[in-house]
């Protein structure tokens, strides 16, 4: 078990850096998270993190090809945001849990 | 799940059937790979190439005669029978598409899409286009050439490299 501080705030990360509590998040946890992958989050950056947290939080299975669906991004784009695990590293700074899907 | 000490790096899948789960099989492991950092080339051959070839790859099936997997709606056995009549095979294909199509799993042209939008590289076998008088034209645009065995192994270099044949 991790933790990091934010602003004075501790928060919990499980072992694979996932937020273990989705609620802890907000803005500054995320761009503190974004600083552990090497990305500098912009405003697309939060549009997309912002559709994975209503998504998740509305029970539905993500999938890289939801995001691509989504109008905020292609999925080229996603990629170009997220290098390296667009819907993984997304998810781990959207502060919601990892994955589940293999799409 | 523990952090593996040296991570896979890249994945070479060949592809050498067409049934719908060979190939998406295929499509999975590849998509996953790039999803997840992994550089993934994916070679086409022999009857693989519908995948890739523009007159096919929205006609893919499944097998209803020779498939002792294959079981009706609910569990009951297939008889092989019932697996030549006209129409069974198509039914049966049109149904494995809407359940992928439930768990968000896209038709073969949008996920080679996907694929090459990850960075993956798709290419086709020149000695299986050739036996089917095949050419880039005949091929989707993700089909980023036509390559002897040898080159695709030439892809295949580096540490943490694995092959894997669907």
């Amino acid at each position: 078990m991790e933790k990091i501080e934010v602003k004075g705030i501790s928060i919990e990360l499980n072992e694979e850096g996932f937020l273990t509590d989705s609620a802890q998040w907000n803005n500054d946890v995320a761009l503190e998270l974004a600083k552990v992958e090497d990305i500098e989050l912009t405003e697309k950056h939060f549009d997309v993190l912002n559709f994975l947290r209503d998504k998740h939080s509305a029970g539905e299975t993500l999938t890289i090809r939801k995001v691509g669906k989504s109008g905020i991004v292609d999925i080229k784009g996603l990629y170009d945001l997220f290098p390296g695990g667009p819907l993984k590293k997304s998810s781990r700074i959207a502060g919601i849990p990892k994955p589940t899907s293999c799409v | 799940m523990a952090k593996e000490e040296k991570p896979l790096k890249k994945v070479c899948i060949i592809c050498a059937k067409g049934s719908i789960e060979d190939v998406y099989a295929t499509l999975v492991m590849a998509n996953g790979a790039v999803m997840e950092g992994i550089e993934a080339k994916v070679f086409f051959t022999f009857f693989g190439l519908d995948a890739i070839t523009k007159k096919q790859f929205k006609k893919l099936k499944t097998a209803t005669v020779g498939n002792p997997a294959m079981r009706m709606p609910g569990g009951l056995p297939f008889p092989s029978l019932l697996g030549v009549l006209p129409g069974v095979e198509a039914g049966v294909s049109a149904m494995m598409k809407s359940q992928m199509e439930k768990l968000d799993i896209p038709p073969v042209d949008e996920f080679l899409d996907m694929i090459v939008a990850g960075g993956g590289e798709i290419y086709a076998c020149r000695l299986a286009a050739d036996m089917f008088k095949l050419e880039m034209k005949d091929f989707t645009e993700h089909v980023k050439g036509i390559l002897t065995i040898g080159e695709f192994y030439e892809l295949a270099g580096g540490d943490n490299t694995q092959i894997i044949f669907t």
